[in-house]
This record gives C-alpha cells, structure tokens and sequence, in this order.
C-alpha cells in the first residue's frame, strides 16, 4: 500500500500477483467462505456429470485474485469499480497469475481515476479473466 | 418455467448482516494476509471501525442470501449447466463487518445466442445502508443448454 500514485501513468503495470497452484482445499474452503455451494467446484461425481473431466476453480475466486492485486497496490477505500468477463474455466492446480496495466487516467467526480486492464493466465498461456478496474489516484 | 421467466423477477428487499467470521474466513479462502482483513485490532489501528471485507466479499453475501442458484432451479433452470459470464461490482464506500445492508436484487435482463443453447440472464442488485448507496452488482449468468447431464 505504498504505491506513490502520483508517479502513476498510462503504461503504468502493477506489481504482479502470482498465486501457488489451486488446491481443492481452496475450493472447499472457498465454497464455505463465499456462499457458492455450487458441487461442480468441490465435487468430482457432479462435475464429471456435467461434462467435466475435474471439479474447476470457483470464477469468483479468481475475481477475489484481481481485487488483491488492486489492494496491494493501492488502499481499498480507492477502488471505485472492479469487472471482470470470464473467458475461460480454471483448472483445478492451475497456477493464474493476475496482472494489471494503467490504460487511461481521467478525471471523474472530481478526482483523478486510473483505469486498469486486468487478467488472468495461467501457466499455459490460457486467459482466464479479462478485466478493469477504477482507482482513485489522489 | 424457464430462465426467460425470470426476467423481471425481483426479490424481496432484505438485511444482510456482515459477520465478523465470515470476513475472516473469506480472506483466507483468498490467500489475503493483510491482517485489516482478518484481524479485528490491526483493522482498528488502520483506522477501520471492524475488519475490512475484501472487494468481491459482497457477492457472496448476495448470492447466498438471495439463494440465486434456488430460485434458478426452481424455475428449471439446471444449475450445474450455469456458468459465470461476466461480473461488475461497482463501490461507494468500504464494507465492514458490523455492517448491517439492505439488499435488493432483481433478473434485469434475459437473452439468448445460438437459437437458444446458450441463454443469457443478467442481475442487477444493490446493497444500502441508510438510504445510501454501499455497492452495485451485476452479473451475466450463462446456460449452456445440451451440455451432457
């Protein structure tokens, strides 16, 4: 939370965000902590029943990723919007790494916003999320 | 009953409590170790009245307490076909636990693609404290209808 925002330009990267491989404790973990009791994500009989080979990462735990990137770089009381489209589905023991760069600052309400293109690759090169964000930079 | 039905369908405005254990859990189901997240008095010391909740906390909040994937299986739309499409969440102020919210939600839009196998349904909700706006919500949920069952 030490970014100096006032250095903060367009072409600006975030520092990026690199998480340990998904376990399906996560996802258990995840299911319970986010309300998301979907069995696709924490039970392989229901997920192979629909179509998958493996039960696959929570969407919103990989948004959750993007929301620590952003508040790791600046205090949460800065983030004025967060999206995301969900391009692909996030293999369990995938490895995403969640990176952001500054592609316009504008002034909105009175203060001077950075919007961020964020995503989401994995370790094969797959994108899993594609999104923004808006921060307050002053 | 479909997910076209849907459309329009609102829920009943409700309070949502923001648990003081629940933010916790959810910070460290994300691998967060900022302690604002996860400790009542670091939160305190960094000016906080309670434990921060991280950015996407609320849409949990919403989702379970809206039973959205209930209301979609009731009206027949399989769930395990469903798959999250896009989300926004937009921010007015931090939420903390303590925080008591009114929630109101509400199926604003339906669409579908590729003479209906794949449909569209987006939800649109609200979270207020005291009249005044805390965040906004949307999501595109996606069925994907002829997926093996």
């Amino acid at each position: 939370m030490t970014t100096d925002t006032a250095a903060v330009q367009v072409g600006t990267q975030l520092p990026p965000l690199v998480i340990a491989p998904i376990s399906r404790t996560t996802l258990a973990l995840f299911a319970g902590a986010s309300g998301d009791h979907n069995a696709i994500h924490i039970d392989i009989d229901a997920a192979r029943a629909a179509g998958f080979e493996d039960v696959f990462a929570h969407g919103m735990l990989s948004m959750a990723y993007l929301g620590r990137l952003i508040t790791s770089w600046v205090p949460q009381s800065r983030l004025r919007a967060l999206s995301t489209r969900f391009t692909s589905i996030t293999p369990v023991l995938a490895e995403p790494t969640c990176t952001g760069t500054v592609v316009s600052i504008d002034e909105i309400d009175g203060e001077q916003r950075a919007t961020i293109e964020l995503a989401i690759t994995l370790a094969d090169g797959t994108v899993t999320l594609a999104g923004e964000a808006v921060v307050a930079l002053v | 009953m479909s997910a076209e039905s849907l459309k329009g369908y609102r829920w009943p405005e409700s309070t949502v409590d923001v648990e003081r254990g629940r933010v916790a859990m959810f910070a460290n189901a994300i691998g967060e170790t900022d302690p604002v997240y996860s400790d009542v008095e670091a939160a305190r010391g960094a000016g906080h009245p309670d434990l921060l909740a991280p950015p996407t906390f609320v849409f949990g909040l919403d989702l379970e307490h809206s039973d959205t994937l209930g209301v979609l299986e009731a009206n027949g739309v399989d769930v395990s076909s469903v798959l999250h499409g896009e989300q926004r969440f937009t921010y007015h102020r931090e939420v903390h636990a303590g925080d008591q919210l009114t929630l109101t939600a509400e199926f604003t839009d339906y669409f579908a693609k590729k003479n209906g196998a794949l449909e569209f349904l987006v939800r649109r909700s609200q979270l207020t404290s005291g009249g005044e706006l805390v965040a906004e919500m949307e999501s595109v949920s996606v069925i994907r209808n002829g997926a093996p069952s």
